[in-house]
């Protein structure tokens, strides 16, 4: 019992931290402007097939550092060329802009890379068990993504509290027009902080590409969570992001784990139903069967009863 | 006279629909007419949500893909005897239970728009898709449920064995739907969700909620996606839970913006227009969606109101009488801009086939000679480079047919 919870937890935290990696840029792009990407799962692809196709001339260390700079590249073209234009048009056309986007790169993607799963792997360096507890073992290669995601966090949160370029993009977040009064571009900027967060997707992409395999349907897997998890955080809330991120994955994590559901329950309530009840599907229904729809039942409640979200202040 | 005008833009409507088999009645464009039938009351139903009350909605196919489950269990019904009906009526049943669920999810979506309605539609929308695949006595997990249209009581002797039947059965309905959804805009419900969508303040300073006007025009949107989720299960006769995922949502966001969500007839445009895209180039090129996703982000990019909302910019030149004044100059930018957008195609094609030569519009390329690569290449940039040239001609001319000459010069 104890070995499964203690690897769920850790595994939860992997993936808790990988989708703070997305999530965190999608919900800096949303304070500053107000737009939630529909691409940003897109970019974290693209770094994926990025990397992939890098390692296989330069490496897997090569492809960690180039492929999130090219979806970084990438992104500030899409916001320089795209959603500048489109921002005349207001919210819901860069809403709805940002949709089509996803939908054309991962078209783009099948065009390019074609429909099959990449043989994208972890680098042999990472390729041994980190430690061996109740005879399980964790992989270096899930230590690894815990180390940079954890890095990347405390890196950005320095950045944006104790530097310099970090007080410019907050003041910019509130008062664009005082900063740009001040003699500061603001249109640079933001095209820096949606670079900066898309590259933080590719990176994502990068590191997750050889665990959760590299196909043109994984920006699709993680793209909808990424959103409820920006969403139940609270959107615009850097801090809300990460405890968001962390609860998703471990839900998720413990909820696979676990080994119960209604046929439990049913025996605790005393109650009992014959196969042939209409109702069978709901009465066999387990945990680990509705693990992915946690997430969305959570973001529904969570905007009936908290709109706002959990650390979100903004009202619109 | 306006009256008169405006009946018989229906009556056109009605006629066109009813006569399209007479012309084209091959199975193919039979099958073609029949998705058009759903696609375009599923686009209208859409926009009543986005174009009229400014709800972007990225779930709307649950209440289209409800509807169509509810109808196949109807259709088994009426195959086991337990109810007896003609199957006419199906897309009426659909339209019952599309209305049932948009009452019960939109009485808590509805309370604010944008952002946050988004993503409830979003979050709903992938919840149910995904309780679709666990319960599987209802939905049929992923082989989806099927019923068979035929065994109900025949009407007037039709027994709806052909598809042409079930077309004109469909006609019926869409017609039906699209005189209701264009009358529901013009009642006081209809002007409120417009007043409401532009500014929900000023609209509960007069006294209405604003969230009831929502409300209303979400509860109607969901009875039409469910009528054309009922079509959609008389002409397939089964159903599967990709109905109600996050694609079939996408693309009736798709063909309402592609029409143009500002008007009335956008969404039939952009459903026509999707429908014949998928059923014809699907044909001739596994790359549709690709081209499909450029067309899309070229019209949010360049033409935000949509195909309905390009010819609609014409009325002032219209009405002015220069229009004529347009026709030559969008000819010398329109010709290169086609030659340009052929190359583009062209060279993707070149890439991409796996043949050693390619058929396109009556050319012969061979993507293994360079002299093939260079000449499409040369074409296409002698065409940009045209339409560069060409563009400020076009932009003047716009400029000309469009602003009135003030009496003593400017």
């Amino acid at each position: 019992m104890l070995e499964i919870f203690i690897f769920a937890t850790l595994n939860g935290l992997v993936t808790g931290l990988l989708l703070f990696m997305l999530a965190s840029g999608l919900t800096l792009i949303f304070s500053m402007m107000g737009v939630l990407n529909f691409a940003h799962a897109s970019f974290y692809m693209l770094g994926a097939y990025f990397a992939y196709s890098v390692s296989l001339y330069f490496g897997f260390w090569m492809g960690l550092i180039f492929a999130p700079l090219i979806v970084g590249v990438l992104g500030a073209v899409v916001e320089r060329y795209g959603l500048r234009r489109v921002h005349q048009s207001g919210h819901v056309a860069e809403l709805v802009f940002t949709f089509g986007l996803a939908f054309l790169i991962e078209e783009a993607v099948q065009f390019f890379w074609g429909p099959d799963t990449k043989n994208y792997q972890a680098p042999d360096i990472l390729d041994f068990p980190l430690f061996t507890l109740f005879g399980q073992e964790f992989s270096a290669y899930r230590g690894f993504m815990i180390g940079i995601s954890l890095s990347i966090f405390i890196t950005l949160y320095h950045i944006l509290t104790r530097s310099r370029i970090g007080i410019i993009i907050q003041a910019a977040i509130t008062h664009p027009n005082t900063v740009a009064n001040l003699g500061h571009n603001v249109p640079l900027i933001f095209m820096g902080v949606f670079g900066v967060g898309t590259a933080l997707a590719g990176l994502a992409g990068v590191i997750a590409g050889p665990v959760l395999t590299t196909f043109p349907g994984m920006s699709i897997a993680l793209g909808s969570i990424v959103f409820v998890i920006v969403v139940i955080g609270g959107l615009g809330s850097l801090a809300g992001a990460f405890i968001a991120s962390l609860l998703i994955g471990l839900l998720q994590s413990y909820a696979i784990a676990s080994d119960v559901g209604m046929p439990e329950l049913l025996n605790l309530l005393g109650l009992e139903f014959e196969r042939s009840h209409p109702l069978n599907d709901l009465w066999t229904l387990n945990l680990p069967r509705i693990a992915p729809i946690l997430p969305f039942l959570l973001l529904v409640l969570v905007l009936i009863f908290r709109p706002t979200g959990l650390l979100g202040k903004r009202e619109e | 006279m306006v009256q008169l005008k405006r009946l018989s833009i229906w009556i056109g409507y009605l006629v066109v629909m009813l006569v399209l088999p007479q012309f084209f009645d091959s199975i193919l464009s039979v099958s073609i007419f029949n998705q058009m039938a759903i696609a375009i009351v599923f686009a209208l139903s859409y926009n009543m949500l986005l174009g009229q009350g400014g709800m972007l909605s990225f779930g709307h196919a649950v209440y289209f893909g409800f509807g169509g489950f509810l109808a196949v269990h109807t259709l088994i019904m009426i195959e086991f005897e337990t109810v007896y009906f003609s199957i006419l009526f199906i897309p009426l049943i659909g339209g019952v239970f599309g209305l049932l669920a948009a009452i019960f999810i939109g009485s808590f979506s509805t309370h604010k728009a944008g952002t946050v309605f988004a993503m409830i539609s979003l979050g709903m929308g992938e919840l149910i898709a995904a309780s679709s695949l666990i319960f599987v006595g209802f939905f049929g997990g992923e082989a989806g449920i099927s019923g068979d249209r035929t065994y109900g009581p025949p009407f007037f002797g039709v027994e709806f064995l052909r598809d042409v039947e079930i077309y004109y059965v469909a006609v019926f309905w869409v017609f039906i739907a699209t005189v209701f959804m264009y009358l529901f805009t013009q009642t006081p419900a209809g002007r409120m969700a417009n007043a409401v969508r532009d500014n929900p303040e000023r609209a509960e300073f007069i006294g209405y909620s604003a969230r009831k006007v929502r409300f209303i025009s979400f509860c109607a949107a969901g009875l039409f996606a469910g009528i054309a989720g009922g079509l959609f299960a008389l002409n397939y006769e089964f159903i599967t839970e990709e109905t109600l995922n996050a694609t079939t949502s996408g693309r009736v966001l798709l063909m309402a913006y592609i029409g143009g969500l500002g008007y009335f007839i956008g969404p039939i445009v952009g459903a026509v227009i999707l429908t014949l895209m998928n059923s014809l180039l699907s044909n001739y090129s596994d790359l549709w969606m690709l081209y499909l996703g450029v067309m899309f982000l070229l019209t949010v990019l360049f033409l935000p109101r949509g195909f309905a909302g390009f010819i609609m910019m014409h009325q002032v030149a219209w009405v002015r009488g220069t229009i004529k004044q347009l026709a030559l100059p969008y000819l010398l930018t329109g010709v290169p801009a086609l030659l340009v957008m052929l190359s583009a195609i062209a060279l993707i094609e070149m890439s991409h086939v796996e043949a050693d030569v390619l058929q396109f519009i009556g050319f012969t390329l061979e993507p293994a000679l360079l002299t093939d690569w260079l000449m499409v290449g040369i074409v296409g940039t002698g065409s940009l480079f045209a339409v560069r040239k060409s563009l400020p001609r076009l932009r003047d001319a716009w400029d000309s047919a469009n602003t009135i000459p003030s009496e003593g010069g400017s």
